[in-house]
């Protein structure tokens, strides 16, 4: 296998506040990998520590083959970044945006010039081409920092929840391009908590938690080690009564979140035939996702 | 606090770019920003410089105005390196997140910082340059040494960029920004020589005055004015410099420490 980014026993601790705990992984050339896990899981910190912006306590870090943070100059030359909030450059064009930041690696103006056509039509912002950033709605802002991204042609990218707070038609246009991105042979590194973004991108996940990897694989195979392949949600005032006496027998497991009861099971026949006595309760059968995974690994209580 | 944020600057080209940047910015609000360098000292120059000086004889052998000229420019100079360094630099490392978005690229801290010191400092040079026009203009000197005030100005212009910067590095909003200018600039203005001569304050004042970066600024700009060679002109470049060093090494341990929380 061909490592282009590895890590191990990363850790970074802030004023006695561990927010990287021992952290292991390994990404390879070519695969788009997602980071999950709640707010403060430490998602930010390791993309931080990734690019060498700052120095972790103790372990490893290689980038390319670079050992980061101490030649990470040279890594980020190579690499591109969409970072988690709008750092676009206010007073300038579209254009001039994407100009500026191409002279920070040291491309010449020429040079960027010749690759703005490209670089705006991958953005969807050949019209907007002379508009200035505050004039562009969300959706075009997170584009033009995609393009900004790629101004260097990066062997990697990295994404720092590149999709929260769009709509979604924005958010299916990035999606759309970060996929034409990994099919051009290009490697991936996104933080998320939208697990559909991660379920449909990602060839390889790693759910974090408190500063450490707690799961990770394909979307699949998580799903497959940890979470029962059905579910079936039902809800109803009296949901989590009837779970109590009638679900147990049925389900392997189940979890109650207010009025709604998520049973995890093998096979659902037994619980939907049971359903059917119970016309009060609706109720939603569906194959185990994501989600169910994230929060059955990471817990229902809030994180904020 | 960790021992990395203390190693010696590493310098490069790699300012370039970002000053490029924040040029291409300004150039978009050139006007405004020329009509500020411009009508501030002048006013000044000319309310105080004929209000006062139709009051008093000549000060240290010049006309009063031709005296306060030299003050301005050294005053004008600081002034814009001061707000450069303090607001539009807090705004770029904070509210708009402009250096964020640049360490993501191969450039460091350390070339940021110095890319903002050098940036004040050229806003600095055009304020000097403003004022000298201004002088020249209004015949309040014929002399070529003149022409001194335009390095000068770039000098005080990294000293007092330099020293803006350790605050713009503590600073936890803009608000913060308003002690600096009543505490340091406002009385530095008063003690330096600006608009009356330091030998007019009581002796511990001086003393205190001959510690600050303005009073070897003016120490230069004047003579120059009046076509004279500065006295001690090692002294006045030397402690303008050595403000600048220290101002730009602190400021960079302080803003390594931030960005790394």
């Amino acid at each position: 296998m061909n490592a282009v980014l590895s890590a191990r026993d990363l850790r970074k601790s802030y004023g006695g506040h561990v927010v990287v705990d021992g952290l292991n992984l390994s990404i390879q050339r070519g695969e788009c990998f997602g980071l999950l896990g709640p707010n403060g899981a430490g998602k930010t910190t390791t993309l931080r520590l990734m690019l060498g912006l700052i120095a972790p306590d103790a372990g490893e870090l290689r980038l390319f083959d670079h050992a980061i943070p101490d030649q990470a100059r040279a890594a980020r030359l190579r690499v591109g970044v969409v970072p988690q909030l709008d750092n676009l450059d206010p007073d300038f064009t579209v254009a001039e945006n994407l100009l500026v930041y191409g002279r920070y690696f040291g491309i010449s103006d020429a040079a960027i010039e010749a690759r703005l056509p490209e670089l705006l039509e991958f953005a969807n912002l050949t019209g907007k081409r002379d508009a200035r950033v505050p004039t562009l709605s969300g959706g075009m802002k997170r584009r033009l920092t995609l393009a900004r991204a790629l101004v260097n042609d990066p062997e990697v990218i990295f994404l720092d929840e590149p999709t929260t707070g769009l709509d979604p038609q924005a958010r299916h246009l990035i999606w759309q391009r970060l996929r034409e991105l990994t099919a051009r042979g290009k490697t991936l590194v996104l933080t998320t908590h939208y697990m559909e973004e991660a379920e449909r991108l990602c060839h390889r996940l790693a759910v974090m938690d408190n500063g450490r990897i707690i799961s990770s694989g394909s979307p699949r195979e998580l799903i497959a080690q940890n979470i029962e392949p059905q579910v079936v949600e039902v809800f109803g005032e009296q949901a989590a009564a009837w779970a109590q006496s009638h679900a147990v027998r049925h389900a392997q497991r189940f979890e109650i979140s207010g009025e709604s009861v998520f049973c995890y099971v093998a096979d659902a026949q037994p619980l939907l035939l049971e359903l059917q006595q119970h016309p009060e309760l609706r109720y939603l059968h569906r194959p185990a996702n994501m989600e169910d995974v994230f929060l059955k690994l990471t817990g229902r209580e809030m994180r904020e | 606090m960790n021992l990395s944020y203390f190693s010696l600057p590493r310098l490069s080209r790699r300012f370039i770019p970002i000053w490029r940047r924040n040029f291409l910015v300004w150039k978009k609000m050139a006007g405004s920003s020329i009509l500020g360098h411009l009508a501030d000292p002048v006013i000044y120059m000319l309310g105080l410089g004929y209000g006062l000086g139709g009051m008093l004889p000549e000060v240290n052998g010049m006309s009063y105005i031709a005296f306060l000229a030299a003050g301005t420019v050294c005053y004008s100079t600081m002034n814009s390196a001061s707000f450069e360094a303090l607001y539009s630099g807090f705004s770029r490392m904070h509210e708009q997140r402009t250096w964020e978005a640049i360490l993501n690229t191969p450039i460091t801290l350390d070339d940021i910082v110095l890319s903002e010191i050098i940036w004040a400092a050229s806003k600095s040079l055009l304020s000097g340059l403003a004022v000298l026009l201004v002088i020249w203009l209004l015949g309040l000197s014929h002399s070529p040494l003149t022409l001194w005030i335009i390095p000068l100005s770039l000098l005080v212009g990294l000293c007092f960029a330099a020293l803006g910067l350790i605050m713009t590095a503590l600073a936890p909003g803009y608000d913060f920004f308003m002690y600096y200018f009543t505490l340091v600039i406002t009385p530095m203005v008063l003690l330096c020589g600006v608009f009356f001569p330091v030998d007019q304050l009581p002796p511990l004042l001086q003393t205190v005055s001959s510690m600050l970066p303005l009073t070897h600024a003016i120490n230069l700009a004047r003579p120059l004015m009046n076509d004279a060679i500065p006295a001690q002109p090692v002294l006045h470049i030397g402690v303008l410099l050595a403000y600048a060093l220290t101002g730009f090494y602190v400021s960079l341990v302080l803003f390594r420490r931030r960005l790394s929380q």
